[in-house]
């Protein structure tokens, strides 16, 4: 691989006496879409979770976009998730007191931008992912595929480098969820993010540019890397 | 695929010239294995010798004469039929895959390797009909789903079947 955006190299992480990456060796091209597949237990969100520096492996080493994140401190890895990387879970967890609107600009006041201009930043998103009308609504009047959107776009609204999705269509019913796939790898085309993506699902896997398989704790490649156009 | 059914069916639309049923079958059906012309006449001179279609005129030209062609009520019947008759339910028990799995655990070959080289073929051609869905219109979306659910269904197959391959070993290596 010629660029790497993101890597894990050989990551141990146990949880108690309980391992879940055994040696996991992973990296990530700019632009790509990278499936981490396996099945549950298998330690796959373990690698994300790493990946994306909220947790930090026993051993092994953290790469992203040339800097090492596992030696970073709390504060350095918090500013970088702040920053640079943007999430997707597999329940929207849109904060219920706040408008859709406020809930997409979040990750921009807590960056510090100022309540009117992140605002202004969040508003575009509702029309780019089909949510025109929603601004105002609070996550009990969404329905499960728009509160997903929503969420989808406060994962995109810092223009991330970096998508972590973990099993971002598990709460919806498959049409909902192809369309929330649709619109995930549409917008990551149009701004060049590259994706994480944890599922267990073929059918959302397929999205992606490349798969890998998570298997006793290690990561094992199912597809070749592609030459992104 | 049927192609003399499917020619049938497209006559018992309305009445048509070879090319256009060709243009059609193509279109719909083809999939990027266009129909050959000579199939096409073929079929429908078989399809008139047995008395399911008939030529109702010809008209002369600069090229091939066309003949324009109608369906007959023995035809119509014989599309009816199938058109109504559910497509076997196969349980694809003794697929390809089946057999290469019980092979490699009789051999003592490394099975799950085999499955993960598979699965990897699946995704790859999984991505292929996602693509062509996310580009296409509502018939290439469909048929695209069509492969979709059921390479799908093969992965799940997979899936189970990695999470029982010490059982299988057990039971097929004597």
């Amino acid at each position: 691989m010629a660029d790497i955006m993101i890597e894990a190299r050989d990551v141990v992480r146990s949880f108690g006496q309980t391992p879940a990456l055994r040696g996991a060796t992973v990296a990530v091209a700019p632009g790509e879409i990278l499936a981490i597949m396996g099945p549950s237990g298998s330690g796959k969100s373990t690698l994300l979770h790493c990946l994306a520096g909220i947790l930090v492996p026993d051993s092994g080493e953290i790469h992203f976009d040339g800097r090492r994140v596992d030696t970073m401190g709390e504060t350095g890895r918090s500013a970088l998730r702040r920053d640079s990387f943007g999430f997707v879970f597999q329940f929207g967890q849109l904060v219920p007191e706040l408008t859709a609107e406020e809930n997409v600009a979040l990750p921009l006041l807590l960056g510090g931008t100022r309540r009117d201009a992140a605002l202004r930043e969040a508003r575009p998103w509702f029309g780019r992912l089909g949510l025109d009308g929603l601004e105002g609504r609070r996550s009990g009047e969404l329905s499960g595929g728009q509160a997903q959107r929503v969420a989808l776009a406060r994962g995109l609204v810092t223009s991330p480098k970096v998508l972590f999705a973990d099993e971002p269509t598990g709460s919806l019913d498959s049409l909902t969820g192809e369309q929330v796939m649709d619109q995930l790898v549409g917008a990551a085309r149009e701004h060049g993010t590259t994706v994480v993506l944890v599922t267990h699902e073929a059918r959302v896997a397929a999205y992606a540019d490349r798969h890998v398989m998570v298997r006793d704790g290690k990561v094992a490649a199912l597809t070749p890397e592609r030459v992104l156009s | 695929m049927s192609v003399p059914l499917t020619l049938l069916g497209l006559l018992e639309r309305e009445p048509s010239h070879g090319y256009d049923l060709k243009r059609d079958y193509d279109t719909y059906f083809g999939r990027g294995r266009p129909l050959p012309f000579g199939q096409v006449y073929a079929t429908l001179g078989r399809l008139a010798r047995d008395g399911k279609v008939v030529i109702s005129e010809v008209q002369p030209g600069v090229g091939p004469e066309r003949k324009r062609y109608v369906i007959t009520e023995a035809g119509a019947t014989e599309f009816d039929a199938w058109l109504t008759d559910p497509i076997e339910a196969e349980s694809h028990l003794q697929s390809v895959l089946f057999t290469k799995v019980v092979l490699a655990l009789m051999l003592g070959r490394p099975a799950h390797e085999y499955l993960d080289l598979q699965r990897g073929a699946h995704l790859e051609r999984m991505r292929q009909l996602t693509e062509i869905r996310r580009a296409g219109g509502l018939v290439d979306g469909l048929l695209a789903d069509h492969g979709l659910f059921h390479l799908e269904a093969d992965l799940r197959w997979i899936d189970t079947t990695v999470a029982r391959l010490d059982a299988l070993r057990a039971e097929v290596v004597k």
